[in-house]
């Protein structure tokens, strides 16, 4: 589950970890107020406007409505206008922000809505690092990254200079230890107190990781500022859907708006769902088998329209609403339905298909490939329902057969 | 022969709730060693199982069953009055990680994590307290493990396995029993079927499976099953080019995954290009493995890889 920028620096500010000043606005008159508090709360007459979205790329972005104005913009005019001058410009700003779409390299070209402004404090930045913590699947264990060069994406670091890229196993028995933490400090080349407040960053960001189980949590840019101070200027944390039920407050910062309403829809039923480009849709058992019958449809010169997995124990209820959404997709030109019935048995799915037939009607062809558990008896029910569907013998078969007829 | 699990396996149950119930009818019906359950809320208890043989199982059985099994508080005390050398897991997200560790505490040599869910940092630690514990996880959110006609331990479908010469090792439940079906029907059969589970952090891996089948006279050839997210794929095609003796024939699902996303299992997410599908056939073909170009095509990728 993702938060926004502004949910994840109060988590980390609320677990000791500096972080600028900084308010949200959903309003542009909010976002005006914003600014005197914050310019003589923090005695810097910059403040940053920066759209409140789930994507990043967000200070190279541009709005669809206004094409001159990007998704993160540092006010500088309260160095010479003083503070009005400043909130003139938040004004002039957050009125093109506040509803307009945002596109950067991460939303697609559709945008996203911004309804939401982090009006923050400047800072005077000396150094720009990189640090993030993250699962290593490899050795079970998370680790914490970091690097000279931040505000580059970390894959490009990555790819060109992985060298730069310095990597601290975290045990989970005792977290991230004092020397580790040094050492990386040291890597980055932070000296003095930089390093002391460096080192005690990331000691406090791994124990937060662990403590709120994270999937990712990455501050690109963190900064040495030029009074020594070590501050994350961004934050991009996204929690483990798994652990949410002990975290009720992390969960609360759910924003369903961010996310695909169809996709949100099918977890709601527990169907696992996600809506792609294509026009056949699947109705799949498995998340492995799902994934390899998008992956046939492509093999025989489809295009799949979605994934989905209606699990290993779904009922009639859970088909015909995994019928419903797949047929909700205007793109979908025939749908392809992949059982291998295991707990799962063929004749459950058969009478669901027929039900959700019946009831969601059906204006696009229908292939039927069942295998597995009790799969005469679910053949003979799809037989004997008299609907216009076609059985197919194996997957490839299937696919084969959906694409010549959505065609 | 076979690899983890035979006919002399005893076998314990943590988690005798709806799940862990109907999945030990299941397992007896089949044949299987079931010895004892583990439920601290019902110890003292026994639980009884009748029904039908499930005639794919162990051979020369009678038409029906009727099987006690006791229930104890402890994997320690279940382990001390039955004897039992494998454990498998129902227990919910919640209070799974817990129960994998008791069993390590408790030295059971296999413990078999059936349960989907549970959070990553929970399987962090439990990865982390079996490290010197002699015991092995297969698992969590995979099927199980199953010698066919001997043992089998998790929810896979028994009848669809025949007693043979192959290895199955997968990520995927559904495409496990896609191979295990495809390798009856072509008259291989399967000597032992690993599901090694969808989570992002498991216990036993590819390598380990690749070694055990490698190392088991039985086995001719082995079939891997991986899907995107991760490297572990990539780990076993390095490890398959400098050790494998036996021919290896694979599948990888995913080709057509959107990055960023988390298709269906907690771990096939490709992330920070990492991951891919492309990848890891790229490893697997260049290790000298016969990749399936479709799941319709892995028991004949089996059959050209025995040559």
């Amino acid at each position: 589950m993702k938060v926004h920028e502004y949910q994840a620096k109060a988590l980390m500010a609320a677990r000791g970890l500096p972080v600028p000043l900084g308010r949200v606005a959903t309003t542009v008159d909010e976002a005006v107020a914003a600014v005197r508090p914050l310019v003589e709360e923090s005695g810097n007459p910059v403040v940053v406007v920066k759209s409140q979205i789930h994507a990043g790329g967000r200070g190279k972005g541009r709005f669809i409505e206004h094409p001159d104005v990007r998704g993160v913009n540092v006010i500088t005019a309260g160095i010479e206008g003083g503070i009005e001058a400043a909130e003139g410009a938040v004004r002039n700003l957050a009125s093109q922000m506040l509803g307009s779409t945002l596109v950067t390299i991460q939303t697609g070209p559709g945008g996203k809505q911004v309804s939401r402004l982090y009006i923050e404090q400047g800072i005077d930045i000396d150094r720009e690092l990189y640090l993030s913590v993250l699962l290593d699947r490899a050795t079970s264990r998370n680790i914490v990254m970091a690097s000279t060069e931040g505000g580059t994406e970390i894959e490009v670091v990555a790819e060109e200079t992985p060298d730069k890229i310095l990597r601290e196993e975290i045990d989970p028995a005792f977290g991230l230890l004092d020397f580790q933490a040094n050492d990386i400090a040291a890597g980055l080349g932070l000296e003095g107190d930089a390093a002391r407040y460096g080192a005690r960053f990331m000691k406090a960001l791994s124990a937060a990781a662990m403590e709120l189980d994270t999937d990712l949590v990455e501050i690109n840019p963190l900064v040495v500022t030029k009074d020594g101070r070590v501050m994350a200027l961004d934050g991009k944390v996204s929690f483990e859907a798994n652990a949410l039920y002990r975290h009720p407050d992390v969960a609360e910062l759910r924003d369903v708006t961010e996310e695909d309403a169809a996709e949100l829809e099918a977890g709601e039923h527990g169907l696992s769902f996600i809506k792609l480009d294509g026009d056949i849709g699947c109705m799949v058992n498995g998340a492995g088998l799902a994934m390899a019958t998008m992956d046939i449809i492509k093999y025989v010169g489809g295009e799949p329209a979605n994934f989905l997995d209606v699990g290993g124990g779904a009922d009639q209820e859970q088909i015909a609403m995994a019928f419903k959404i797949i047929t909700g997709d205007p793109n979908v030109k025939g749908i392809f339905v992949n059982i291998f019935g295991g707990i799962m048995r063929c004749d459950t799915i058969a009478n669901g298909v027929v039900e959700a037939v019946k009831d969601v009607g059906l204006e696009v062809p229908l292939v039927v490939r069942l295998e597995g558990t009790n799969v005469e008896l679910g053949r003979q029910i799809l037989d004997e329902s008299g609907l216009d569907l076609v059985s197919a013998t194996d997957m490839k078969d299937g696919a084969r057969k959906i694409l010549e007829l959505s065609r | 022969m076979s690899v983890l699990v035979d006919a002399t396996t005893k076998v314990l149950v943590q988690g005798m709730g709806k799940t862990g119930r109907f999945h030990t009818d299941m397992a007896i019906a089949y044949g299987t060693n079931m010895v004892g359950a583990v439920h601290p809320s019902r110890a003292g208890q026994t639980e009884t199982f009748t029904g039908e043989t499930d005639h794919s199982g162990v051979v020369g059985r009678a038409d029906t069953y009727d099987v006690n099994v006791p229930i104890f508080r402890s994997v320690e005390q279940a382990v001390a009055e039955t004897g039992a050398d494998a454990s498998v897991v129902y227990v919910p997200p919640p209070f799974a990680a817990d129960a994998i560790m008791e069993a390590g505490a408790a030295h059971v040599p296999l413990v078999v994590c059936i349960t989907e869910g549970i959070p990553v940092t929970d399987m962090v630690k439990a990865n982390r307290f079996l490290e010197d514990k002699p015991t092995r996880l297969v698992g969590p959110n995979c099927p199980g493990v199953i010698t066919p006609q001997d043992c089998k331990i998790g929810i896979m479908p028994g009848y669809i396995h025949d007693s043979g010469r192959i290895g199955v090792v997968s990520r995927s439940g559904t495409l496990t029993y896609e191979a295990v079906h495809q390798l009856t029907q072509v008259g291989l059969g399967q000597t032992t079927a690993i599901g090694i589970g969808g989570d992002p952090v498991n216990g036993t891996d590819f390598v380990d499976c690749l070694t055990l089948f490698n190392d088991d006279p039985a086995t001719e050839g082995v079939i891997m099953i991986g899907e995107i997210g991760g490297t572990a794929e990539e780990d076993a095609a390095e490890w398959i080019a400098a050790n494998m003796t036996k021919p290896v024939a694979g599948f990888i699902a995913g080709t057509t995954a959107p990055p960023g996303k988390r298709m269906g299992h907690a771990g096939a997410i490709i992330s920070g290009g990492k991951g891919t599908a492309e990848a890891k056939i790229e490893a697997l073909t260049g290790a000298g493995v016969v990749m399936a170009p479709t799941p319709t095509d892995m028991g004949s990728a089996m059959l050209e890889a025995l040559g």
